[in-house]
């Protein structure tokens, strides 16, 4: 098969397959009058997601801008935190065990108390707390192990030349460290989502106005359509963070990284 | 054949140089050598016979537990801060360019860009790379990444160069190349070379000296000067002379404990 057949096929036959699905479900619904409040036809969460169209996007809007928010905070706190770890021993072996503690605790569990704590009129901020505190893990875990795993001799050689901290953290360490970060940027994009979203769950009702809000909404209602519209639209979320994600980490380590280059065959 | 005391022309003075590790082991125990200036010395063992250990503690990378090694002729006896260093492998940082790999240790000292780049690309262009200074060491042989690694140990052009069995992972079509090309930019600059090897054939075509030596503790065994005149070609590597040369340093390796 030639490259650009293969490519070909990587985008039909996942689309073949959804379409399929689609057409079945939508038929079978049809067949047996299923009602929509237990499974609505795809025909029908189209039609509620025009019909809610507004604030649907308002909803998805919140969603995104918390997720990104925890997400870029994660990468600060992470990557200054893994920094602060490999400068110092002492510091690293004092804080990690902390930082695992967060890691561990269910997000579900800690989130009531975060609420109290912040207050229910500012329940953004403790969204965005619980998101950061899902996301912001594997950065750590992983950009502390890339600093770590900086070649052995290339620091000897560094230090034949009388090369400073900073030099061998800014020369050394961090691009030795980038495909590590990345991979650990890579799965907080995604943990960073379902944190705002856990966590707008446990809000509830109130002032939150998230896809989660959303979904909870439609639940009570019975209106099921608009439920599967802000799934849908939550699902393509958070496609699209890994997307970006994907690209961002291909092109970053293309040059030079083993997992970025195409090998002849 | 030991010189018993340092003389105006020597380069290191390595004096009674034991090294014990923290497991316990002792990898070195007092080693007595001296390197003159502008010498190419081998440093020839099994594996574990310390001779890296030997060319760390030279380099200053680790201290020895006993013993000290001194630079006469440098200021205050200490190190110079420029050494050249090889590793076995080429040790090259794999997000940069070639070019940015050699202007590494200028750009430690402070170099400024331009001017560090300048030499970078003439350190490239002596050992014939020039070419390939813009590509990534993914995209070059085993063999030119040690050549990218010799170019950027003598960008700073050091007083000494210190290599530690730089060719052993290459085949031998490469290796011989490299020895041939290194021999050649050591007597265009007759800076020092310490080469630590495990091959008898490649410590004896390439130096003047050859310190061979054993393990359990590593010490010194014995010392053979090579005389042959360079150029050595591939005259040299099939004369008899190199033969018996070969053949009276496997002979003192094998007496030697492993």
């Amino acid at each position: 098969m030639n490259d650009t057949r293969l490519r070909l096929v990587k985008i039909v036959a996942p689309l073949a397959v959804g379409l399929g699905v689609l057409l079945l479900w939508e038929g079978l619904v049809r067949l047996y009058a299923v009602p929509s409040f237990i499974l609505p036809a795809p025909s029908l969460i189209a039609d509620s997601l025009i019909a809610n169209f507004g604030s649907l996007m308002g909803s998805l809007f919140v969603t995104l801008r918390i997720t990104l928010a925890a997400f870029l905070l994660a990468v600060v706190g992470g990557v200054g935190l893994a920094i602060l770890f490999s400068q110092n021993r002492l510091i690293e072996t004092a804080l990690f065990p902390y930082a695992i503690i967060l890691q561990v605790t269910p997000v579900v569990s800690i989130a009531p108390l975060i609420l109290i704590w912040v207050g229910f009129e500012r329940t953004q901020l403790a969204l965005l707390i619980l998101a950061w505190i899902v996301a912001f893990f594997p950065i750590l875990s992983n950009t502390t192990l890339g600093l770590r795993s900086a070649d052995h001799n290339l620091r000897d050689l560094f230090r034949l030349y009388g090369a400073s901290r900073w030099q061998v953290l800014t020369e050394l360490q961090l691009p030795g460290a980038l495909p590590y970060m990345l991979a650990g940027m890579k799965i907080s994009g995604g943990l960073a989502l379902i944190g705002a979203v856990v966590a707008e769950f446990v809000a509830g009702s109130g002032t939150s106005s998230g896809l989660a809000w959303r979904i909870i909404e439609a639940g009570n209602r019975l209106d099921i359509p608009r439920m599967f519209a802000a799934l849908l639209l939550l699902s393509l979320l958070g496609i699209a963070i890994f997307f970006v994600m994907t690209a961002l980490e291909h092109f970053a380590l293309r040059r030079w990284h083993e997992s970025a280059i195409k090998r002849e065959s | 054949m030991t010189v018993a005391s340092a003389s105006h022309s020597t380069l290191i003075d390595i004096r009674d140089v034991t090294k014990t590790y923290g497991s316990g082991t002792l990898a070195l125990s007092q080693v007595d050598a001296q390197i003159e200036r502008g010498a190419f010395v081998s440093l020839l063992g099994p594996s574990g016979c310390g001779k890296s250990t030997l060319l760390r503690i030279i380099a200053g990378l680790i201290a020895p537990t006993q013993g000290k090694v001194d630079w006469p002729a440098s200021e205050g006896g200490q190190r110079p801060d420029d050494i050249g260093f090889v590793f076995q492998d080429a040790t090259l940082m794999p997000w940069a360019r070639v070019l940015e790999n050699v202007c590494l240790p200028l750009k430690l000292k402070g170099v400024a860009a331009a001017a560090a780049k300048d030499r970078a690309m003439a350190a490239l262009a002596r050992v014939g790379l020039a070419d390939f200074a813009q590509a990534f060491p993914r995209e070059l042989s085993g063999g030119m990444k040690m050549r990218v690694s010799i170019a950027r140990a003598l960008v700073t052009e050091p007083p000494v160069l210190l290599m530690d069995e730089p060719f052993a992972a290459l085949d031998e079509f490469t290796r011989e190349k490299l020895d041939d090309d290194l021999l050649e930019l050591w007597s265009g600059q007759h800076w020092t070379v310490i080469f630590v090897t495990h091959s008898v054939y490649e410590s004896v075509y390439l130096s003047q000296r050859v310190l061979v030596m054993g393990a359990r503790p590593g010490h010194v065994v014995s010392e053979f000067v090579i005389d042959a005149p360079y150029p050595r070609g591939l005259a040299y590597r099939q004369s008899a002379d190199y033969m018996a040369q070969c053949a009276a340093v496997t002979a003192s390796l094998r007496k030697a404990p492993a």
